[in-house]
């Protein structure tokens, strides 16, 4: 069971729980793309090594504790998964990693 | 200032303008881009990820073949010869030519910068890896090439004046006029906000396709985007039916926090032994005994393994075991370093059990058409990298992806500033730039739709059926999925509708779709149509390789359609085909 954060403002944001079926030896971020593929594809992730702790996008936070989805192991219980909380939201599980000299400006509506 | 939550629908367009626009921040992009600012131009360096995190080059783990004669005395030369002779007869001597010869002054202009080539007694290590006449690898230990290339990189980049580098940012089409490509469209994919971008010179870095198979190595981000872009802005693409499976690609038991290609390194190291279920060795029936080396090039593995696995005698995940339980407990420790405690993390124990491997998606030979120089077929548009395809033919050498990154990264960012230069003024693109952008805007929320499975759909399709073993009635069958999921995919974006923002994967994911279905087309088409069995393509209903098909296939767009032309020599010169 994941119990996963959704939404795009940090204040009024809710958790969802989700059924994964549980194989031995999988990582978090596996439940989650598992989620996106066979429940809900507008679930919001990042990553881009998959598996290789290479890329460090996939930081999240796993019962509170900071960590790289793709390394967690996805355990046989209730998991709770939410953004990092020392940043800034953009939606789900995805919070603003970018360097700020790589971000671009974004002009209000 | 950055606004909070924004709809990609109502947003002002970003508008950008540089001299050397540069498309993807792997090994290649970022050289081309310390390149072009070197010469004195502006440049911008964007990414569909972080800059120099995402895409391939941050995932090598092990070999870059370069002739610098560090072990034993070699040269450019020798390196060709086997680069040609890995290709089987396909190669665009050019560019093969090019890789060979520029690599040790690019492999030296990394280690100047730091990267940390693996050394003993002061002295630059080189491998001896398959397909090679002689040691000729250079790499960082432990499994760490890919990461300090790009760390190197990303480095210099950030001490170089002149670039701006914009991350999280998806380029969906390139610009196109009567005086040739001025730049992109595409959105932040962290705020959904639709992005101009006007351009003197622009270079595709994106990297290759191995998203679009179900069993890959390198990064979520490798879907094909800069043949797509090529495709739709009139740039031919050669060789497309040529995807290398990478044979000994991790398979069980699950392993996490490191590549599947991993155990490559451990190979050149030590050997290791190839056994089917029957703990036998088995590629000496493929034509090559291995005796405890590591010689087997990539299409002839994958091939054996294939074989092995369709007679019955495969692992019980479906590939074959890889087993180093010969090897000493220390010969292990001094090979691999830390790298035994990661496995150790994963219940592995090389002393005492084998792993199972099967071949996985690893690198495209095929790709973007260009000339020595990096430029394409069409002015102002330049590629590097991966994207560009000819320098490895039918197969590519185990080692050369990492030096044509650099190679060619260096040539297209020098060659894009002396085109940006010579312009005086920005081109114009004001017109089409706002037509683009029309296409970028909105989406519209379906619910009859599920992206992230359609993408799953496609990539267990390609690796049944486009894989390293082919034939006719898969590859039809393939393309017929492929037609289907394009009608699903629908011409307007789907996505979570009017909320717009940031990170709507749904919509990411469309535009990522649009692309892979039009380069899985391509490579399933080439394919089909390449009635013979010749490096990575192994057809089963063809299995030999016929002198006459020693041509290259040429992909163009076509009424939107995929146009495949290449045909066995004789016919060729009666059907008058251009490429």
């Amino acid at each position: 069971m994941l119990r996963i954060w959704r939404g795009v403002d940090a204040k009024a944001g809710r958790f969802e729980i989700y059924a994964v079926p549980f194989e031995p030896g999988q990582s978090v971020l596996d439940g989650l793309r598992w989620i996106r593929v066979n429940r809900d594809p507008s679930l919001a992730i990042r990553f881009s090594c998959i598996n290789a702790n290479a890329c460090k996008e996939c930081m999240i936070e796993v019962d509170g504790k900071t960590v790289y989805a793709c390394t967690e192991r996805l355990e046989p219980r209730q998991m709770t998964l939410a953004p990092l909380s020392n940043k800034k939201l953009i939606r789900d599980l995805v919070s603003e990693i970018a360097p700020p000299a790589e971000r671009v400006t974004v002009p209000a509506r | 200032m950055v606004s909070g939550m924004v709809s990609g629908v109502g947003h002002e367009p970003i508008r950008l303008e540089t001299d050397v626009f540069v498309i993807g921040s792997g090994a290649a992009g970022m050289y081309a881009a310390i390149e072009a600012a070197r010469a004195g131009c502006r440049v911008l360096l964007v990414d569909r990820s972080l800059i120099g995190r995402g895409g391939a080059t941050v995932m090598a783990q092990m070999t870059v073949a370069v002739a610098i004669g560090a072990e034993t005395p070699d040269h450019w030369r020798f390196h060709y010869q086997d680069t040609l002779a890995a290709g089987r007869g396909l190669c665009h001597a050019p560019l093969a030519q090019l890789l060979c010869e520029d690599g040790p002054d690019c492999i030296r202009a990394m280690d100047e910068w730091g990267v940390g080539w693996a050394r003993k007694d002061g002295r630059i290590t080189q491998a001896m890896a398959p397909g090679h006449d002689r040691p000729r690898c250079v790499y960082v230990d432990f499994l760490n090439t890919g990461p300090a290339v790009s760390k190197t990189l990303r480095t210099v980049v950030n001490k170089t004046d002149g670039i701006r580098k914009i991350g999280d940012l998806c380029i969906v089409d390139l610009l196109r006029t009567d005086d040739g490509v001025v730049g992109a469209v595409g959105f932040h994919v962290g705020s959904g906000a639709p992005v101009s971008l006007c351009a003197k010179a622009t270079i595709l870095a994106t990297g290759g396709l191995t998203r679009l198979y179900r069993r890959n190595s390198a990064s979520a981000n490798m879907g094909g985007d800069g043949y797509a872009l090529a495709l739709r802005a009139g740039v031919p693409l050669v060789d497309m039916e040529f995807v290398q499976f990478f044979p000994i690609g991790h398979l069980a038991p699950r392993l996490i926090g490191m590549d599947p290609i991993m155990w490559d390194p451990f190979r050149y190291k030590l050997g290791g032994r190839l056994l089917n279920n029957r703990m036998e060795e088995f590629t000496a029936n493929y034509g090559v005994a291995e005796d405890g080396q590591y010689v087997i090039t990539r299409d002839v593995g994958s091939y054996a393994i294939m074989k092995e696995v369709a007679a019955g005698r495969g692992s019980p995940h479906g590939g074959v075991y890889l087993s180093f339980q010969h090897c000493p407990e220390r010969a292990l420790r001094d090979a691999f370093g830390p790298v035994i405690d990661r496995l150790a993390a994963n219940n592995i124990d090389l002393t005492k059990m084998p792993v199972e491997v099967a071949p996985i998606a690893h690198y495209h030979m095929g790709g973007v058409v260009t000339d020595a120089s990096m430029q394409t077929t069409v002015p102002g548009l330049f590629a590097a990298g991966e994207v560009v395809g000819g320098a490895n033919g039918a197969n590519r050498l185990s080692g050369n992806a990492i030096t044509e990154a650099l190679v060619f990264g260096r040539r297209a960012g020098r060659s894009a500033a002396e085109f940006a230069k010579r312009m005086r003024v920005q081109p114009a693109g004001i017109d089409v730039a706002n037509a683009a952008l029309d296409g970028v805007r909105g989406s519209a929320s379906r619910s009859d739709f599920n992206t992230a499975a359609a993408v799953q759909t496609l990539q267990s399709t390609m690796q049944d059926d486009v894989g390293p073993l082919r034939n006719a009635a898969g590859l039809t069958r393939a393309l017929k999925t492929i037609d289907r999921l394009s009608n699903e995919l629908g011409d307007r974006p789907s996505g979570n509708g009017g909320g717009g923002g940031g990170f709507d994967m749904q919509r990411l994911d469309w535009f990522d779709l649009r692309n892979m279905l039009l380069v899985a087309r391509a490579v399933a088409a080439a394919a089909l149509n390449r009635t013979e069995t010749r490096g990575a393509q192994q057809r089963e209903d063809y299995p030999h390789t016929a002198p006459a098909w020693a041509v290259n296939q040429f992909i163009k767009l076509s009424d939107g359609g995929i146009a495949v032309s290449g045909a066995p020599q004789a016919a060729a010169q009666s059907a008058a085909v251009v490429p």
